[in-house]
């Protein structure tokens, strides 16, 4: 680009002295990537949350929740973003998948056919629908940030959403993401079927 | 230092202090340009713009310890992954909220250029004389005649996009190329002006995101990634990096230096003069002194005014400029986070490609022509229609391929649009040195005492309920007002608190920009503003701070200052 940059950097030396700290101090901050050990799970709970995020997202003709390990960042963003009583929530909300796969099936979650954790994780989200709609209800009119927790299920639905729809085969495989459009186009025909754009 | 002396200093290097960095090296003065934070360096030190959401560790989410850290920022959107680092330090740099203040900074090179909103409207003849008209405040000592040139002039070298409306409520300007409407907003546009009868309109937004390149200034037009905030490996928007530095690095006449708190203006009582600035560094607290004929004060408004504040004590016990009365007073900011949001019917053959970073304009309609409210002044909106993604609320969906399919295609259309509403100066709005608290270097900070009053709150009313009107009458469903409610400082359009006016008795400045007690002093940030308009501000700083450089640099050669 048209800056010089030796130049700058000539005048700011020369000014000042001072010699520029590390790199990074100067960019953007830049995290790096988490590792499975940095959350507070272990890896059979992240096969486990893979196990249920396959259930809610399936490998159809695309890639589904496991492919894409959403149970690793699941982990991650539970453990980093979550405030202590979404955590509970959460834990809360697979403990009670466990319990359901006890009590209806007599059998591990990780040993039923796939039919049965169908049948079991729709009627834990219908569970939560009727509990969420209840909820709001009776919090209306009430701050966002006073409002009471959703379902716990309803936390893992949208966890393994997130995490997959933000992974990059969930962005670009099961939707379509262009990095560089170059352009705007504001009519752009549309047939059904057509996937949606990831962001 | 062996060379501590220059033709001008200019504190802070944003939106205005970029631009008065270029004007004065380009016409031949010598620069210090003092910059408080660290350098961020044009392209190279973008280092999250190439980054997709699976590049970041949280995916872009804010994590708990964030929000820890930014105990202010996390009360909005800015504070997330991806900028991380662009928001100033709450614990080194902390302040006083005698009434809650969501103060959003950015202490490093280019400031808040980075992270701007882009959106640039001219304000009209009405704004420059509605405190006259309505007897408020003080009024503007230029009027729209002053500065419409200069917005010419800015407007051409930043690279805005836009489109020529032929409103007098928003004048039009020397614009590229309009970023376009899509089909449901234009379909929009249309049934307004249908309804409305020429009394309202729905525009294009204009935007410093540029619609053809310029290749001169090493500039690309947008891509339309919408990634701005990450700073633009394409020079896409006006940035002090991507415009006004290497303008200014150019000449050969700018020196810069990164980390340089400036703490005083030293001032000549006896010239009635400033004779330059004391600066701390502020990673090795050592201290100096430069000097120089002129000084611009660009170091946003509230701490452009500190620095007022601080310096000139001996004279003024509450600073330079504090002979008014009025340093520090009539904060202002553009009161939001209201309006409304709707479903569109259909289109459903239709779809958009590339990520706008812009959307459309309702130019202000209240309190305009005929219109008579029972509150002053007015609002426009800003907003944009879109079909819904992956994240719409598929309740019904429950689980399996039949919500992983669903969801994998674009939902319904939506528009939504939130109202931006002029907020009056008044003189109990206001910030102030509080001498109990420090920062990390062991200097006053500031304390706000700011809240919006019968005006604003009248307008309110309107800013949610013409918003539903408007959308209704153009045929969207399910019409919903809604008001996040809005705290001062959201806007992050902070604005006064050293007006520019016509008696060194009730402002700080005067029509030039220049410190009536210490007139080679120019501050040309929003603190000058002597009311706010309804319009996103930064290119009026633009103007204003081109207009007072070639003023100044007269005045040097007249030897005057």
């Amino acid at each position: 680009m048209s800056m010089n940059r030796r130049e700058l950097l000539k005048m700011i030396a020369a000014a000042t002295g001072t010699a520029f700290v590390s790199a990074n101090a100067m960019a953007y901050v830049t995290l790096p990537m988490k590792t499975v050990q940095e959350t507070a799970f272990s890896k059979d709970d992240i096969a486990f949350f893979n196990e249920v995020g396959e259930v809610i997202i399936p490998r159809t003709d695309t890639p589904g929740a496991k492919d894409v390990n959403v149970g690793f960042m699941m982990a991650v963003i539970v453990t980093d973003c979550y405030t202590a009583p979404q955590q509970a929530a959460f834990k809360d909300g697979i403990a009670k998948i466990k319990a359901l796969a006890k009590s209806t099936y007599g059998k591990d979650f990780l040993l039923l056919s796939n039919d049965e954790r169908t049948s079991l994780l729709a009627s834990l989200n219908d569970e939560a629908d009727v509990f969420n709609t209840k909820a709001k209800l009776a919090s209306k009119g009430v701050k966002d940030a006073e409002k009471p927790l959703p379902h716990g299920f309803t936390l893992i639905k949208q966890l393994t959403l997130f995490t997959f729809f933000t992974s990059k085969e969930g962005a670009t495989k099961v939707l379509r993401y262009v990095a560089i459009p170059g352009r705007y186009d504001g009519e752009l025909p549309y047939k059904k079927g057509d996937r949606a754009w990831a962001t | 230092m062996k060379n501590n002396h220059y033709d001008a200093i200019v504190v802070g290097s944003g939106i205005s202090g970029g631009w008065a960095a270029k004007e004065l090296t380009e016409k031949g003065l010598k620069v210090l340009m003092l910059e408080r934070g660290r350098n961020i360096e044009h392209v190279k030190d973008y280092t999250n713009a190439h980054k997709e959401a699976w590049d970041y560790p949280h995916r872009g989410e804010r994590t708990q310890e964030m929000i820890e850290n930014y105990p202010v920022l996390k009360r909005d959107y800015p504070l997330n992954e991806p900028t991380l680092g662009m928001w100033t330090n709450e614990k080194d740099s902390p302040y006083v909220e005698e009434k809650r203040f969501d103060w959003f900074r950015g202490y490093h090179m280019g400031g808040r250029s980075l992270t701007w909103g882009r959106q640039s409207y001219r304000l009209n003849k009405e704004d420059f004389q509605a405190n006259a008209k309505e007897g408020i405040a003080v009024d503007w000592p230029i009027r729209y005649e002053d500065v419409s040139p200069w917005y010419d002039y800015v407007e051409r070298f930043a690279g805005i996009s836009g489109s020529k409306d032929g409103l007098d409520v928003l004048p039009d300007g020397e614009y590229q190329t309009p970023m376009p409407l899509n089909c449901v907003e234009k379909d929009v546009a249309a049934r307004i002006q249908k309804t409305f009868k020429g009394q309202r309109h729905l525009i294009p937004g204009r935007t410093s995101n540029m619609t053809e390149p310029k290749p001169k200034e090493g500039r690309t037009n947008c891509q339309y990634r919408n990634k701005c905030w990450l700073g633009c490996p394409f020079g896409g928007y006006f940035s002090t990096q991507s415009s006004t530095l290497p303008a200014a690095v150019k000449t050969g006449n700018l020196t810069v230096r990164p980390y340089s708190i400036v703490t005083e203006i030293l001032y000549d009582k006896d010239k009635k003069r400033a004779k330059g600035v004391a600066v701390i560094d502020a990673e090795t607290n050592e201290t100096y002194e430069f000097t120089s004929k002129i000084l611009f004060v660009n170091a946003s408004s509230f701490n452009s005014t500190w620095l007022l504040m601080n310096s000139a004590t001996d004279i003024w016990q509450g600073g330079l400029g504090s002979s008014s009365g009025e340093l520090g007073h009539n904060v202002m900011d553009h009161h939001f986070r209201i309006g409304a949001h709707a479903m569109v019917e259909g289109y459903e053959d239709k779809y958009h490609y590339g990520r706008r970073p812009s959307g459309f304009y309702v130019p202000r309609f209240r309190n305009w022509g005929d219109d008579k409210r029972d509150y002053v002044r007015g609002f426009g909106y800003q907003g944009s229609a879109s079909r819904q993604g992956w994240g719409r609320d598929v309740a019904e969906m429950g689980i399996g391929a039949d919500l992983k399919n669903a969801i994998s295609e674009p939902g319904s259309w939506q528009i939504g649009m939130t109202a931006f509403g002029e907020m009056l100066p008044d003189h109990s709005n206001r910030i102030f040195l509080d001498k109990t608290k420090r920062d990390k270097w062991g200097l006053p900070v500031l304390a706000m005492d700011v809240e919006i009053k019968d005006n604003e709150k009248r307008m309110r009313k309107d800013m949610m309920q013409d918003a539903i009107d408007i959308f209704e009458a153009a045929g969207m469903k399910n019409v919903q007002g809604y008001d996040a409610d809005y705290f001062p400082g959201q806007g992050i359009h902070e604005m006064g608190t050293a007006r520019m006016g016509r008696d060194p008795k009730t402002s700080v400045l005067n029509g030039n920009n220049q410190v009536w007690d210490a007139l080679n002093v120019f501050v040309t940030d929003g603190a000058c503003m002597t009311s706010a308009s309804c319009v996103n501000p930064s290119l009026t700083y633009m103007a204003l701070t081109a207009r007072a450089a070639d003023f100044a640099v007269e005045e040097l050669k007249k030897g005057n200052l």
